[in-house]
């Protein structure tokens, strides 16, 4: 089976419960455990999470965020994309406990909970211009 | 997202019914906050049961507690976790620093027992 779709909405927190729900109830065509789901709903909630406080961190202007999700055969292939202020280094920042912002009780812990529950996370960053995160994960049960 | 508090014994427990995201965790940070500092308890107890989604902000924000408790000699406990705020609890590491509980009778009964 192959299918797509598409959401973009605007960069703010109230859409995080959104964007989760919206990737689980697409998810749901290829018969997931409720275990399955939840991993999905969370490695969506840290990438939005990620693009909003990090990515349009001291932007004011109305900014989107893109989600696609793709199914391809047995797999789910979610791809989360900013046009912020992207990431200088990638690896420093999926080390677990990594934040730049210590002092706003964020754990570290976004990038590490995403590889956990995902098959295969690939973070694409420029400078000045974006990041995009592409999740993938085969729906085994 | 709704929050309740208890106190018992020293301890404020914080219900926390709904979702637990960047969104609302900042919410529970100040109202706990403001909870505590106007209550008399020693130690804040978090009870997960009616909690049905955590990502890595709510490790954030009981890391937080945890941090001011320990300035003031105070503990941070949770109970009655689920599968999923407990896989959330392993990977972060978590459950190593904040004693986890299957309800609050457990917890009295532990620290009378220290």
């Amino acid at each position: 089976m192959q299918n797509r779709t598409e959401i973009n909405f605007l960069a703010l927190s109230q859409n995080q419960a959104f964007a989760r729900v919206c990737a689980a109830a697409f998810a749901t065509q290829l018969n997931p455990s409720l275990a399955e789901l939840t991993e999905i709903k969370t490695a969506v909630s840290e990438a939005v999470t990620n693009a909003i406080i990090h990515g349009y961190e001291g932007y004011t202007d109305e900014q989107w965020i893109f989600m696609g999700c793709e199914i391809d055969g047995n797999e789910i292939i979610i791809e989360i994309s900013d046009k912020g202020r992207g990431i200088e280094d990638i690896a420093a920042a999926r080390e677990p406990l990594f934040t730049s912002k210590p002092d706003e009780e964020r754990s570290g812990m976004g990038f590490t909970v995403m590889e956990e529950f995902m098959d295969k996370v690939d973070v694409h960053s420029t400078p000045n211009k974006g990041t995009t995160i592409e999740m993938r994960k085969k729906i085994t049960t | 997202m709704d929050i309740q508090f208890v106190e018992r014994n020293g301890n404020l427990v914080v219900k926390i019914r709904g979702e637990i995201d960047h969104h609302t965790a900042q919410n529970i940070k100040y109202a706990v906050e403001k909870e505590f500092s106007a209550s008399n308890a020693k130690n804040i107890v978090f009870d997960f049961a009616h909690v049905g989604f955590m990502d890595s902000s709510g490790i954030g924000m009981v890391i937080g507690r945890y941090k001011e408790l320990a300035k003031i000699g105070g503990r941070v406990f949770a109970i009655n976790i689920g599968t999923d705020v407990g896989r959330i609890f392993e990977i972060s590491g978590l459950k190593r620093i904040i004693p986890c509980f299957a309800g609050l009778d457990e917890i009295e009964n532990n620290i009378a027992n220290a």
